[in-house]
């Protein structure tokens, strides 16, 4: 492994309520990384997650963020009301981007449904205006959480397409996955 | 933490067009507080004295009710459909974006009514020299309530139908804007409640922001 | 002395010799307070003749609840800035009690007042700032012993609780201050037994008079007295906090074995 770090985590815990999800869970990603989060349902998958993006308090242990991240949980963070094209022109705005609009939304194959209000949008076409997110700025980290949910074959596709380009590209993804994985993992972590 | 404008006009812009999307966001608090002074007089009777020299109040009394109306949906929507994790993660101040929102908020639900008292006001029998500055007041005060209890929804933003919990919550925040804004409503503008209303909703705007972005975060864990 | 409490064991300890003592002692000077009060001190006409003497109980709890508001706010602070669990157990169990006592000062205080502005005790709450502003402080315990029980995990349940708990005290003072403004308006002299700050002692006896010596010593039995007995209610609504952790913790480790 060459690439420099973006995430270190020392021997980090969790818990929920009196119950200890897990405990001493250290981690180290490196660009380039391709970085899985494997275990059953309730096993932290997704609060181990959220830690690593800061949105979860850390229990115990240390986290040390070094690269800026891109988000997406199992919610696409989607308004009913917006349509693919002024989402995405919302983050761009609020991220200070000045990517061009258009060409993202060809890219996550939305041309066709780019102004239609949220509420009349398939799960699928949901799924990838929220991926669409991770193409408004460049950040090295993309933290997933199930992020294959709710897409077709060519979505899945379009998406091991995008993870595959962004860790070549010297970015360095984590995804807590259940399933089986279309796309060629670095590392799996079991929790 | 950057406080550039971008973002925050984006979440006052967002948390617009969200509330006029739903609908119900001008509509509902709107026929609630007009229905709320509808029961006023089959309430108190007939007498037109006496609905003229407590009208000032009793809107004071509406505009504390509906502008509880609506509050559940402001963050809870953000939670639920995701959107509050981006906002936490945006670099942001959460606590400057929430406030916007309450703003952007209280554009919808809360001027409305204050635009809406005069009618009222006339409707029972409320001199319009009286009404005018108190409308100023029901204003300063609309915001103060919004922010408190715009505090009490964040707390609250995890909570399924949180709607009493926030009313329990908050209403103890609103007795000072309420006693102020009546004395604004009964000694006009000159009197010693403008200040102190005035003041109460500095303080709100002080406060309840921090309260507000911390409570948010929780809600997001 | 705090620093040494902290420690959830140590507690268990210095709290379960605390329960009994402070239960006791406590027991003893609210019984020799009202015992005085209700029968050996001469009732005072001017007050309101032998109604005054819920002013025994009346004012040790009406001095009492603000204290308990701010110890809640107190603990919430702790707990939030040094995530003491120890300081969320307290602030949980603060509570209940400073809500009983503001109930109880506001009852009380109904009482007393029924003759003693010659009124009908409905025009007694509308026309006293000192009961308005207790009714309030009950609920501002209120929404925090609900928002608590509405949260999902202790954890939640914690942070919601401090960040409620802080705002709430910061706006006490203005709550006071606009009630006392509100008051002006109605009818009745400017308040005093929780204003922030004030000399509450000598606030009971109007005209500016000092009070009967024999008033305020029972006042302060009855303070100490229940004092005592609030400390004795928290330490024990703790104990039974961390019992009920600890037992979670043992069923949440079964969890995980099975």
């Amino acid at each position: 492994m060459s690439g420099a770090v973006l995430i270190k985590t020392q021997s980090v815990g969790a818990v929920r309520g009196e119950r200890v999800l897990f405990k001493a869970l250290s981690l180290e990603v490196r660009s380039g990384e391709t970085v899985l989060l494997r275990g059953a349902n309730g096993s932290g998958k997704t609060t181990f997650l959220r830690q690593l993006a800061g949105l979860s308090e850390v229990a115990s242990g240390a986290m040390t963020r070094v690269a800026a991240h891109h988000w997406l949980g199992h919610t696409n963070g989607l308004k009913a009301h917006e349509t693919p094209r002024t989402h995405l022109k919302h983050w761009a705005r609020v991220w200070g981007s000045n990517v061009e609009i258009d060409g993202v939304l060809e890219r996550m194959q939305l041309k066709r449904p780019a102004d239609v209000p949220c509420q009349m949008l398939s799960a699928g076409q949901k799924r990838r205006t929220a991926l669409g997110r991770l193409l408004l700025v460049e950040r090295p980290l993309w933290l997933l959480d199930e992020p294959f949910n709710a897409l077709d074959t060519a979505g899945r596709d379009l998406l091991a397409g995008m993870i595959e380009t962004h860790c070549a590209g010297g970015g360095a993804v984590i995804a807590a996955l259940h399933g089986d994985a279309p796309l060629a993992a670095s590392r799996e972590v079991a929790l | 933490m950057k406080a550039s404008p971008a973002p925050l006009s984006s979440a006052f812009r967002q948390a617009l067009s969200e509330a006029w999307a739903g609908g119900s966001g001008l509509l509902l608090p709107l026929g609630f507080f007009a229905g709320t002074a509808m029961l006023i007089p089959f309430s108190l009777g007939s007498d037109a004295e006496l609905l003229a020299r407590i009208g000032p109040g009793v809107l004071w009394l509406a505009l504390a009710l509906a502008s509880m109306v609506t509050l559940e949906r402001v963050f809870q929507a953000d939670l639920q459909d995701g959107a509050l994790d981006l906002w936490i993660q945006s670099g942001d101040s959460i606590s400057l974006i929430a406030a916007s929102k309450t703003f952007a908020h209280w554009l919808i639900s809360g001027l409305p009514l204050v635009i809406l008292t005069p009618a009222i006001g006339y409707m029972l029998g409320v001199p319009m020299s009286e009404m005018l500055p108190a409308m100023l007041g029901y204003a300063m005060g609309g915001i103060t309530f919004f922010l408190w209890g715009g505090v009490a929804a964040a707390l609250a933003a995890s909570v399924a139908r949180a709607g009493l919990l926030i009313a329990v919550i908050a209403l103890p925040f609103y007795v000072p804007a309420i006693i102020f804004g009546v004395r604004v409503a009964e000694e006009g503008l000159n009197g010693v409640g403008l200040p102190f209303l005035g003041a109460s909703m500095l303080f709100a705007l002080g406060v309840a922001p921090p309260a507000m972005g911390a409570a948010l975060r929780l809600a997001a864990e | 002395m705090w620093s040494f409490l902290a420690n959830p064991h140590r507690f268990m300890g210095f709290s379960r010799l605390a329960v009994p003592i402070c239960f006791a002692i406590g027991a003893l000077l609210i019984g020799w307070s009202l015992y005085n009060g209700l029968m050996v001190v001469p009732p005072d006409e001017a007050q309101g003749g032998d109604l005054m003497r819920a002013m025994f109980t009346h004012v040790p709890s009406a001095w009492l609840c603000m204290g308990l508001y701010a110890g809640l706010a107190a603990a919430s602070f702790v707990w939030f800035v040094w995530r003491h669990e120890l300081a969320d157990v307290a602030a949980r169990a603060i509570a209940p009690i400073g809500a009983g006592y503001t109930a109880l000062c506001f009852v009380t205080g109904a009482i007393w007042g029924q003759k003693g502005w010659g009124q009908g005790w409905h025009n007694l709450i509308l026309g006293d700032s000192r009961l308005m502003s207790v009714l309030v402080l009950f609920f501002l315990f209120l929404g925090y012993i609900a928002l608590r029980a509405a949260m999902e995990t202790r954890q939640k349940a914690a942070k919601a609780g401090a960040i409620l708990a802080m705002v709430g005290l910061i706006n006490v003072p203005i709550i006071k201050v606009s009630v006392d403004l509100w008051e002006t308006t109605t009818i009745h002299q400017p308040s005093s037994v929780i204003r922030i700050g004030g000399a509450p002692e000598g606030a009971e006896a109007e005209e500016g008079q000092g009070m009967n010596p024999m008033y305020l010593q029972q006042l302060l039995w009855g303070f100490g007295g229940h004092g005592l007995l609030a400390s004795a209610l928290i330490f024990m609504l703790m104990r039974a906090e961390i019992y009920s952790q600890r037992s979670d913790r043992l069923l949440a480790a079964r969890l995980e074995e099975s």
